[in-house]
């Protein structure tokens, strides 16, 4: 994979992006994997002036709501319940605790890499309740379908999933739809359309004029997105292309997509620090109700409420880079969270500590030489 | 958790739909993944893996377009640059 590391070819695509651009455009990033990406190669450094990337509200850990972390973590203190969790869930902030604080308390809090993991779990375990925290977005979508379906063909009863899933279009369309938005173009989330392919785009560059060009995570890959994005832009194009081609047919994975829809129907969600979005969830079936923990527990009469400091909201909607907020990389660390996008690799917060904090001066792999000139 | 990596398959093994599995490489590590959702992946061929599942096979024919488009703009470049 190192050939899509390239610095020759990364300068190259540089040069090709500046010689095309003739006015300022604002393209969002959709996906935390590539906001990872775009922060720790330094791209910013390698575009032209007028080119500016939006980091988008694409980190499933950041968006999941607060409540649903209180939920997980009243879960988790239950004495006869094992909470599982992918490991970047732990660190969240909840309105009180988090995860990883319930564990030290005595909570039974797993870290598991995959749901299916949960699942054989719950086999092992049959005199416990095994509820999987399931957070993601489409492209965990499947794998969580699979363990409900699973779960659901063996007759496990001691299984149940805590989910919050988030849909990527209605965020992007949230987004446009916002006064005074100033996202030009976007680049799509590659993963996501491997799953779901490039179809359900298309709405949205025709009723918003912006072009959306799927794109991949490496730095070329995001360099070659760019220059698709930004010729687009100046030739006044709004079409749905597709930078991915080696991983995303544009039909995406019709497998992955019918278990899915067995399993999962669409449905309203809140966004931390964005709010309630229509349509932009999944949730459990009818048919598969039984496996949903908060009807197997019964709701929480938690009182939630966010840290008055962070400001995730505006961070996640590209409206404030990480930097901006007077709690970054001072009282709030990727040690000492205070909320989500400082925990999450794929937190934009979390990247930029990690890649262009002042404590750093140079990150070798990184293109640019002139960190922090913001 | 959202990062999805691409990893070489080793070898197949399980029974179609559901339990079909493959022994991935990831640059050395090797994990079991679902191949459920990609059942036609090969030996030798790279997927792309997010926690657990394979969800797409990444396609060799295609994983040059990236080169090939930096040689189009490449040599667009050194036609720019010759000009007075
Ligand atoms: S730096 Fe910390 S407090 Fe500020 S927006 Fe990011 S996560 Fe919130």
């Amino acid at each position: 994979m190192d050939e899509y590391r390239d610095a020759a070819d990364a300068r190259r695509f540089a040069r090709a992006i500046a010689r095309v651009t003739t006015r300022p455009w604002k393209i969002m990033e959709v996906c935390g994997g590539q906001t990872h990406a775009i922060v720790r190669f330094g791209i910013e450094d390698l575009l032209p002036d007028g080119v500016t990337l939006i980091h988008g509200p694409g980190c499933p850990v950041c968006v999941t709501p607060v409540e649903m972390i209180d939920k997980a973590i009243e879960l988790a203190g239950r004495s006869e319940v094992i909470l599982c969790s992918f490991g970047d869930m732990l660190r969240v902030p909840g309105s009180r605790t988090s995860l990883l604080e319930a564990k030290a308390a005595g909570g039974r809090v797993k870290v598991v890499y995959s749901p299916m993991k949960a699942v054989e779990l719950a086999r092992a375990n049959p005199d416990r309740e095994v509820v999987f925290f399931a957070v993601g977005f489409e492209t965990t979508a499947p794998a969580n379908a699979m363990a409900v379906f699973q779960a659901a063909r063996d007759g496990l009863e001691n299984f149940s999933m805590l989910a919050s899933h988030v849909l990527v279009p209605p965020a992007m369309e949230a987004i446009l739809a916002a006064p005074g938005n100033e996202v030009r173009g976007f680049l799509g989330a590659g993963h996501v359309c491997a799953v779901m392919g490039i179809d359900e785009y298309r709405p949205l560059a025709r009723r918003y004029g912006v072009p959306i060009v799927v794109t991949g995570f490496e730095p070329l890959d995001l360099l070659h997105g760019i220059h698709l994005c930004v010729k687009q832009l100046e030739e006044g194009r709004a079409d749905v292309e597709n930078q991915y081609v080696r991983s995303v047919r544009p039909e995406g994975n019709l497998k992955a997509m019918e278990l899915m829809r067995e399993v999962f129907v669409v449905g309203p969600r809140t966004w931390r620090g964005i709010g309630s979005i229509p349509d932009s969830g999944l949730v459990l079936r009818e048919t598969y109700r039984d496996f949903d923990a908060e009807r197997r527990f019964g709701p929480t009469d938690s009182h939630t409420e966010e840290t008055s400091e962070c400001i995730s909201g505006l961070v996640l909607q590209g409206r404030r880079k990480p930097f901006e907020c007077p709690a970054f990389g001072a009282r709030c660390t990727p040690d000492q969270p205070l909320g989500a996008p400082m925990v999450s690799s794929e937190g934009a917060c979390a990247a930029y500590y990690r890649y262009r904090g002042d404590h750093l001066e140079t990150s070798e792999t990184s293109y640019g030489g002139d960190h922090g000139k913001e | 958790m959202c990062l999805a990596v691409p990893g070489q398959v080793l070898s197949v093994a399980g029974e179609a739909p559901y339990g079909l599995t493959g022994r991935v490489s990831f640059g050395g590590v090797v994990k079991e993944v679902s191949l459920a959702y990609v059942p036609d992946a090969r030996p030798g061929e790279y997927v792309i893996v997010h926690v657990g599942f394979a969800l797409s096979k990444v396609d060799e024919t295609e994983a040059n377009r990236v080169f090939e488009y930096i040689r189009a703009i490449g040599e667009l470049d050194e036609l720019t640059e010759d000009q007075p």
